[in-house]
């Protein structure tokens, strides 16, 4: 007999699976609860009698110190609210002259009409590009984690059962090619309205993840798999991080650059933030479905 | 109250509800289902808010990807604990 792991025993005594993934339905019996708690055999037989009551202690005590701190956390935020200044009073800390400086100069300097896509890539470009860089190491981590040398036989896939699904099928037949044109919509149209990469990359991501729910991943290997992904990435990284250069470069200068701010409102204006909403779209709409296609089966 | 002022009260109501019941669901699925929720509706809020950037990506995010990745890791765990069954009965 192996040597029994009293902690995974542990976390799997409290309820993790009532959902049933082989047959897609809840099979939670009534007395779920006692049973979950009076199922002590293996710690009658592997605990001495002192940690047992340890134990049990433990679990008394848990949900009444949980409690205790959630209060306490939940006064100290209450209290901070109300201390906060009435919402668009100019006595806020927040409204400085950066921020005056943002809203009366953002729109001639970086030319975006939504200002926010203008603070996060001219203003604060700086700050994004890093931001892109945490995703791409994150997913560099869970590769390194999750990636399986060897091809394994697909585990008992989610979308085995799921693509058998007629209603799941038809919905995502319509729903795939919307969301994925809405995502195209909201980065394309970032320095113009709401949106920009990341959420839209985020709105790409999910419809590339309900279309491998729901058609499994064949199909969309073909389109984006290890090698492409990297290849992908590595463009979209490297090409913003050469743009923000070259912006630096030129802004540090007091240099001319050829990226004009163009006409306030038409597609094809505020300089750089375009291309660089394209390329963190790029970076996070593969990044989503890389996380998922890795946590599922072990691969991109 | 205008209009508008009412349903606000009514999501930030929702909101409460769905964050207390999250953490006392017993059932992990169920918490998540309700976590879901808890974002659909913070995204309802943000654009009443007038953050729409934000409405966009919780909605992508909170309710869409964060979500399928916890149940993904739900069933990760569920298949640990399949071996660890599997393991005390050999």
């Amino acid at each position: 007999m192996k040597k029994p792991n009293n902690l995974r025993d542990w976390l799997s005594q409290w309820d993790a699976g009532a959902f049933n993934f082989t047959d897609m339905s809840f099979r939670l019996p009534r007395a779920q609860k006692p049973e979950a708690y009076t199922d002590r055999a293996w710690e009658r037989e592997l605990l001495p009698e002192i940690e047992q009551k340890e134990l049990r202690a433990y679990q008394r005590l848990y949900p009444v110190l949980a409690a205790l701190l959630c209060t306490v956390i939940i006064v100290f935020l209450l209290l901070t609210v109300a201390a906060l200044p009435a919402f668009g009073s100019d006595s806020v800390p927040t409204i400085n002259e950066v921020t005056r400086r943002y809203l009366e100069h953002g729109l001639s300097e970086t030319g975006a009409v939504n200002a926010v896509a203008g603070m996060i890539l001219d203003y604060r470009a700086f700050d994004t590009l890093g931001e892109s860089h945490v995703l791409f190491t994150a997913v560099a981590a869970v590769l390194v984690l999750l990636l399986s040398a060897k091809e394994r036989p697909e585990p008992r896939a989610l979308a085995d059962i799921t693509r058998a699904d007629p209603i799941l099928r038809a919905t995502a037949r319509v729903i795939v090619p919307a969301a994925i044109l809405y995502g195209i919509y909201v980065i394309f149209n970032g320095h113009l309205g709401p949106g920009g990469g990341f959420s839209g990359g985020a709105v790409i991501g999910g419809a590339l993840i309900l279309y491998a729910i729901a058609f499994g991943f064949e199909k969309l290997e073909k389109v984006l798999n290890l090698r492409i992904y990297r290849i992908v990435v590595a463009c979209a990284l490297c090409f913003y991080s050469a743009a923000k250069c070259y912006s630096f470069y030129c802004g540090a200068n007091h240099l001319e650059t050829i990226f004009r701010t163009g006409t306030p409102g038409a597609i094809f204006s505020a300089g750089l933030i375009l291309p660089l909403n394209i390329a963190v779209g790029i970076v996070v709409a593969c990044t989503m479905y890389g996380f998922y296609s890795l946590f599922q089966r072990g691969r991109i | 109250m205008m209009p508008m002022e009412y349903l606000e009260v009514i999501l930030l109501g929702l909101l409460v509800i769905c964050g207390v019941c999250t953490c006392l669901s017993r059932n992990l699925l169920v918490s998540l289902v309700i976590f879901m929720a808890y974002s659909l509706i913070m995204s309802v809020v943000w654009a009443l808010l007038m953050a729409p950037d934000l409405a966009v990506t919780e909605a992508a995010v909170g309710a869409g990807i964060s979500s399928v990745l916890l149940f993904l890791t739900l069933k990760k765990i569920r298949d640990i604990r399949e071996a660890a069954k599997h393991e005390k009965t050999e």
